[in-house]
């Protein structure tokens, strides 16, 4: 009882004692300051108050440790212990921590409100790359932003949790599978920016790279119109191509070698062990069992491999689900 | 208690072997001073384990990419470190050593109050410490999970993280036992005349450490169980896909482990609160505010675990009153450090080598709590979450602040344990040396923290090469300061010159009984007439 309470407490969807203001475009934060300054300045105020207390403290300290050393001073004086002087040092630093307190507060606050004409994108995680979903259905590996518009990202994992973090913009969120978080970013030049994944999650944690791309508003336009090359192109990417660009080889090898799943090398026709519904049996791979490890990966897992791979229904077409296997039948 | 203990003449607790000999003589021993030094010897070899993983580590990431190991192996160091370091090392290091020898004896009693039950929680501190190092040669290989174990990875992984929850749970009991222990310890035993307020300040952080231990402990061991169950039996308590939610699971954890940062720190401040007044010869300034401001932490900081979690999506009512509480929880630690550095004032102050490390203590300690504030501050905490900026701070905290106090205290207590003392300008050296190569070390870090480096990371890119070197030649400059410690206590213990009962001239009770201590302490239990540090009686 009492966790769900602290949970009920803490659980983002739970709007309540807080008013959330949706501001528009021109009553925005923004408007006022970009996002990065305002992170920036909420950090330069503790590091300048701190700085301040850490020379006072550091220069007393030694100033006392020469100043009394038992060779000058062998005889030691006990002294009085003021009350006003530990009422001082008790209250100056109340006062400051609460300022901080409110600096850092305020300077959050436009962090979570986002201007209601600000362009949606869905940012899709998985181990270990990102995707990012346009309100007309076009996928990028990369996060294209128009310049001076507010971008709303909407963040969805496949997996397990992993952190949207742009350096650059001094942002980030975590990824949480099961739930939906937000933050919103308002690029103010045209240039491309880091984006790494914050939370641990595996062995390729830190290859989870991508970049935003802020470009000027006809560029993008330009480009958000533009037909997918995947369309395009499905026919003529094959094989390693395609298995690249869904990052299948993220996890699998072709040369033999065990990464975190099964290696593809001599994968077709190989018979192997199975854990399905708690239960082991062994399978042969043939073209029924690969089309069903892409589309269900949860339903067959290879014995002693982690049940960690995301379904690609959404992500791969007919057409290629064939490409790979096609290529997967030659590879011996 | 033994009352046919001899009036005249009281051995040393090494000649009194009790009903076994050898070895035996120490692993089944129920005097709280060979299970310190049991404790000592146990903590020491985890410490110098986790060193050797941290070093690894540092030199893996002197170069992008793949430098000497592969990205799993990375994961499993970062991993296996984290966990040996704060279940093995900082968390029972200090109360479970130097706690056990000295509690006792600074209170004028004769043992804990139960000293079967203190031998039980060594045992089941060693046992989960094969526990974790098993996990090294199971089957799936060594967790990989950090030592905070989040969900859902960490139920997807197909490494030994069971085995390694189930060490955390098992010493976990080991902590609080000893809490248990101590409390009773203190309520009941103090020597005649021994008022709460005459009470040593180690004591106090001690007492005030011990609460949390038996209170918080208990929330691990049942978060851990759960993770066990769910890995084991796929029960949804933290997985999404069944269910369950892992949010909740960080909550449970943090509940444990926020406060599990002030078991780390509160005795450390104890030692420095020890320290300092005996090498100025004064009495420590502002008693009263030390043991307030100790309380205050160890209360307070039930209340401030949600700041691990402002980027989890928590509710902006949550990250308000999370980042408040936090802030106002420094208060008391800078309380401290005032009431420090005041001791020195007109004090007659030597630099032997426990002064030495408790000043390094309060610069380190001062840097650690004070990027704890850029935590604290939401707006900050957005960009540098999760960011080196974090492992430098925690370090600073750690390491800088409990690690080094922990030197300390064992280079102020080393002559009354072991009746001998080392090369004290060798000792001061590797301070300095130490002091140098941590700060070469750790605060690179810093930067590359604030200029968006992850942490948890096998690879990085290019620009974050410099410091990151700087960063592993530190590790290096630290490491040779702590071997020229270790050799130099080891060769102190056995071939020092003997020390006297009182080297330092300090005031509290176990300066007054002989060098090593009698195995039953004291002849007769002293009657306590003044404060801890009251001076004016012996200046004859
Ligand atoms: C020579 C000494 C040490 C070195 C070289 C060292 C180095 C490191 C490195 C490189 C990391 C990994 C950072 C990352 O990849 O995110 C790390 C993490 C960590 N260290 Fe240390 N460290 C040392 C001592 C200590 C001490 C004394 C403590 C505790 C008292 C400690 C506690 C931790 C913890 C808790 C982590 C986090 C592990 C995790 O992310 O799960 N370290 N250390």
């Amino acid at each position: 009882m009492g966790l769900s309470l602290i949970h009920k407490l803490t659980d983002g969807h739970s709007r309540g004692l807080l008013p959330r203001a949706h501001l528009d475009d021109k009553g925005s934060y923004s408007a006022v300051k970009n996002l990065p300054e305002l992170v920036n300045d909420a950090f330069s105020l503790v590091i300048v108050i701190s700085l301040v207390l850490l020379v006072l403290v550091t220069f007393f300290t030694v100033f006392f440790a020469v100043k009394y050393r038992r060779k000058k001073n062998p005889v030691p004086h006990e002294v009085k212990e003021p009350l006003i002087l530990e009422i001082t040092w008790t209250v100056i630093p109340t006062i400051l921590v609460l300022i901080m307190f409110w600096a850092g507060w305020v300077n959050f606050v436009p962090l979570r409100r986002i201007p209601e004409n600000a362009m949606p994108v869905k940012v899709n995680a998985r181990m270990w790359s990102w995707q990012f979903e346009y309100e007309n259905g076009r996928t990028s590996p990369t996060l294209n932003v128009p310049l001076g518009r507010p971008v709303k990202l909407l963040l969805h994992s496949s997996d397990v949790i992993h952190s949207f973090y742009i350096p650059e913009f001094r942002i980030k969120e975590d990824v949480v599978p099961g739930m939906e978080n937000f933050l919103w970013i308002n690029a103010d030049r045209e240039g491309e920016f880091d984006i790494f994944c914050a939370e641990y999650c595996g062995r390729g944690h830190s290859g989870m790279i991508s970049k935003v791309v802020v470009m000027s508003s006809g560029a993008f336009h330009e480009w958000y119109e533009k037909k997918e090359e995947k369309h395009a192109a499905a026919g003529e990417l094959s094989g390693p191509a395609l298995m690249e660009k869904h990052g299948c080889l993220d996890c699998h090898s072709i040369d033999g070698s065990a990464l975190v799943g099964p290696t593809f090398k001599g994968l077709f026709g190989r018979s192997q062990i199975v854990v399905t519904g708690g239960r082991e049996m062994s399978m042969i791979a043939d073209e029924a069992y690969i089309r069903k490890s892409i589309l269900h990966p949860s339903d067959e897992v290879v014995k002693g491999y982690p049940d960690i791979m995301p379904s690609f229904e959404e992500d791969m077409n007919e057409e290629e689900i064939s490409a790979v296997i096609g290529y997967l039948k030659g590879l011996k | 208690m033994n009352s046919g203990q001899p009036a005249e003449a009281p051995q040393s607790f090494y000649y009194n072997t009790g009903k076994y000999r050898g070895v035996l003589s120490w692993v089944l021993s129920t005097d709280h001073k060979r299970i310190g030094i049991l404790y000592l010897l146990s903590v020491g070899a985890f410490f110098l384990t986790g060193v050797t993983l941290g070093l690894l580590m540092r030199l893996e990431l002197i170069a992008p990419g793949k430098t000497v190991v592969n990205a799993s192996t990375y994961d499993s160091l970062f991993t296996l470190h984290g966990i040996i370091m704060i279940f093995f090392f900082i968390i029972p290091g200090i109360p479970a050593s130097l706690g056990n020898f000295f509690l006792p004896l600074m209170i004028g009693a004769r043992d804990v109050a139960f000293p079967r039950l203190n031998l039980l929680s060594w045992w089941f501190y060693i046992v989960a410490g094969f526990l974790a190092l098993a996990t090294v040669v199971m089957p799936g290989g060594p967790p990989d999970v950090g030592w905070t174990f989040y969900p859902p990875y960490s139920i997807r992984t197909t490494t030994s993280v069971s085995l390694a929850a189930f060490a955390a749970f098992v010493v976990g009991f080991s902590s609080i036992l000893t809490g248990l222990n101590f409390i009773t310890t203190i309520h009941r035993l103090r020597a005649p005349g021994m008022g709460w307020l005459r009470m040593p300040l180690f004591p106090w952080a001690l007492y005030a450490t011990s609460w949390v231990q038996v209170l918080a402990t208990p929330v691990l061991a049942i978060t851990v169980l759960l993770l066990i169950l769910e890995r084991s039996f796929g029960v949804g308590f933290f997985d999404p896909v069944k269910g369950g939610d892992p949010l909740m699971f960080q909550h449970l954890f943090w509940i444990y482990s926020h406060p599990a940062v002030y078991i780390m720190i509160l005795p450390a401040m104890g030692i420095i609160s020890e320290v300092i007044p005996v090498f100025s010869r004064k009495a420590v300034f502002g008693y009263k505010a030390i043991v307030i401001s100790t309380m205050a932490i160890g209360v307070v900081g039930y209340l401030v675990w949600g700041h691990h979690m402002f980027t989890t999506g928590m509710s902006e009512e949550a990250q308000l009153v999370f980042s408040l509480i936090t802030f106002i929880v420094a208060v008391p630690s800078g309380i401290k450090v005032f009431n420090w550095v005041s001791t020195m004032y007109r004090g007659s102050i030597v630099m032997a080598p426990p002064m030495l490390f408790s000043l390094a203590f309060i610069f380190l300690f001062s840097i650690g709590g004070l990027t704890g504030l850029v935590n604290a501050s939401v707006a900050a905490n957005v960009h540098i979450h999760d960011t080196y900026f974090i492992v430098a701070h925690f370090h600073y905290v750690m390491f800088g602040g409990t690690g080094f106090a922990f030197f300390a205290g064992l280079h102020y207590w080393f002559p009354k344990m072991f009746g001998r003392i080392y090369n004290v300008r060798a000792a001061l050296i590797a301070c300095v040396v130490m002091f140098i190569g941590f700060n070469l070390l750790y605060f690179p870090l810093f930067i590359l923290g604030w200029n968006g480096m992850p942490r948890r990371y096998y690879d990085y890119l290019p620009l974050y090469q410099p410091l990151n070197v700087l960063s592993t030649i530190g590790s290096w400059v630290l490491a040779a300061g702590i071997l020229v410690v270790v050799i130099n206590l080891v060769r102190g213990a056995f071939r020092g010159d003997p020390a006297g009962s009182n080297p330092w001239d300090g005031t509290t009770l176990e300066w007054q009984v002989p060098t090593p201590p009698p195995a039953e302490n004291f002849d007769v239990i002293p009657e306590i007439t003044h404060g801890p540090y009251h001076r004016e009686g012996k200046a004859q």
